[in-house]
């Protein structure tokens, strides 16, 4: 891998956090600002863990293999972004009702999707480490295909949160819906086929041109 | 407001006057032009503007809470046909043309017509309510509107022994108001009252807040407010005012039946089914408040409602 190419999606990752702490001590966030930071952490947490199931598509299609030293990285700031969105809602929105925020689990549904969504995000990143990764052998494998069931309970949880407006949901969906296809076997063998003939196939006419 | 601040180190009401009073002059400024002559009929800005904010009375019926910064109440809007955020309407609804306006006035009743804006205001002498509204969402504010008792409007037009409920309708032109393009809810946007709460001396056709007109995205030239129900009764930019026999389906009740009732009364107990209605923000606190039945209005109000399940009534 470049060099630079982690340290770089590192400090990006990093961004969102830092203008939402700067906007908040700055009043920037508008009229109801903790609305705006739980919607803001809501969002980058799935955008985080969509991108997160971009990387093994983008390595098969374009044959790099630095997006797979990514992913961990991605993983654990989605993690990181849904700590500040679940601490917004149990401070700021609930101020630590523990009897409120318990009828909440129970009783709204997006509320408890969200939950389960964060409970199973819990052990993979508790075994995002290499020895974790090595004293779970093929059981880590098996574990971290929850990877792909948190980010469909995340978009579940905004649909079912959205009053009448689900169009931004379904972008989410969609989007979630396509990383799935370009897993499924009968696309990643042309998908992956097709990108890569095609790169070599750019070499060729580049080296064509050349003198 | 900066989360550092905390209510207790700042009363609302120390800062509010200060910077209302710029907002005030900002406002009337920039917009009175365009609207005075809207709100106010024949007369001329400069004298909409002396007028509005010298000659109002301040009805009994007000709330002396602090009032919610002008910037956030003409900023943090719900009104979906400009757009589902919240900060849409405010940069979408300069497409509204206000003027010429007209309400036509159907159904059972002896004066139906289409009346002219100027028609429909003449006989009305304008009054500061300062009510609190609170949204289904769980966020509040208080707002000190501009208007007169909708029961002043209604008499005016003689509705008969058949008018059971008042069915109010938004303007609809996807021209004018973009978030119609997209069928988010079934356009125009429809509310309704019982005649007796449309009648009760609380309910309020608002033409103005702050001193001045209302800005377009708090819902130009003319709306309702009924304090005591959750936000989205309290229609906007009203084009059509019909008199029923039959309980009307809102916008909201045709959206979703089982989220939204037609009475949809402030209620702390009746949990919206997907979330709480027991606490809400008041926009510019920092710790939540609890909600109060119908918005601290019971005293005047819960009589409309004896008898009634409101859980059922929601
Ligand atoms: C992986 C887990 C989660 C993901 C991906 C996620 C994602 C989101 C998203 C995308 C939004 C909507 C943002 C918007 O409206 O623009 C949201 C809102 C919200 N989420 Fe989560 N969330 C997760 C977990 C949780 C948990 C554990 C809770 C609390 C128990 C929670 C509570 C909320 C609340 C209260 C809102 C705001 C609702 C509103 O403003 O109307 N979320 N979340």
């Amino acid at each position: 891998m470049k060099l630079w190419i982690k340290p770089t999606v590192f400090v990006l990752c990093l961004v969102p956090s830092a203008w939402l702490v700067f906007a908040l001590l700055t009043d920037r966030l508008g009229a109801n600002p903790i609305e705006a930071l739980t919607r803001e952490t809501g969002e980058w947490t799935l955008r985080l863990l969509l991108l997160t199931l971009c990387m093994t598509p983008l390595r098969k299609a374009a044959g790099w293999g630095w997006p797979i030293r990514l992913r961990r990285m991605l993983g654990l700031f989605a993690f990181f972004y849904v700590c500040i969105h679940l601490s917004t809602y149990l401070w700021l929105d609930q101020f630590f009702d523990w009897g409120e925020i318990g009828r909440d689990i129970l009783k709204r549904p997006f509320i408890t999707v969200g939950m389960l969504a964060f409970v199973l995000l819990v052990p993979l990143a508790v075994t995002s480490t290499n020895a974790m990764m090595r004293r779970l052998g093929r059981n880590w494998t098996r574990l971290h295909r929850l990877a792909y069931v948190v980010p469909a309970l995340g978009v579940l949880h905004f649909w079912w949160l959205v009053k009448a407006d689900v169009r931004e949901p379904l972008v989410y969906a969609l989007l979630f819906v396509l990383l799935m296809l370009l897993r499924w076997k009968p696309v990643t063998l042309r998908f992956g086929r097709g990108l890569r003939s095609d790169r070599v196939s750019d070499r060729g006419q580049i080296s064509n041109l050349s003198p | 407001m900066p989360l550092i601040r905390t209510t207790s180190d700042i009363q609302p009401s120390e800062i509010t006057p200060e910077s209302v009073y710029r907002e005030r002059r900002r406002f009337m400024q920039a917009g009175l032009a365009l609207s005075g002559a809207a709100l106010l009929g024949g007369m001329s800005s400069a004298q909409a503007s002396t007028v509005t904010l010298k000659g109002l009375t301040r009805s009994p019926l007000s709330t002396d809470e602090a009032q919610t910064e002008y910037k956030d109440v003409t900023g943090y809007n719900n009104f979906y046909e400009f757009g589902t955020g919240k900060e849409d309407p405010a940069a979408n609804a300069h497409t509204l043309r206000t003027s010429p306006w007209s309400v036509t006035i159907e159904g059972e009743c002896a004066k139906p017509g289409t009346y002219t804006l100027e028609d429909i205001l003449k006989p009305h002498a304008f009054e500061e309510r300062i009510y609190r509204l609170r949204c289904v969402e769980g966020w509040s504010m208080v707002i000190p509107w501009i208007g007169f008792p909708l029961a002043d409007l209604i008499k005016r037009f003689e509705p008969t022994g058949n008018a059971r409920f008042v069915e109010f309708e938004t303007l609809h032109d996807p021209e004018q108001m973009s978030g119609q393009r997209w069928p988010v809810l079934q356009w125009p946007y429809v509310e309704g009252l019982r005649m007796d709460e449309a009648m009760h001396p609380l309910t309020l056709m608002a033409v103005g807040l702050y001193g001045a007109a209302l800005p377009k995205q708090n819902g130009a030239p003319i709306r309702l407010v009924v304090p005591w129900k959750y936000g989205f009764k309290s229609i906007k930019s009203i084009v059509k005012i019909r008199f029923v026999e039959q309980q009307p389906v809102s916008a909201w009740m045709r959206a979703t039946p089982e989220e939204y009732g037609f009475y949809s009364n402030v209620n702390p107990e009746v949990a919206h089914p997907r979330w709480s209605q027991s606490t809400e923000r008041r926009i510019g606190d920092f710790l939540k408040r609890k909600t109060l039945m119908f918005n601290g209005y019971a005293d005047q109000v819960a009589s409309l409602y004896t008898g009634m399940d409101l859980r059922k009534n929601y």
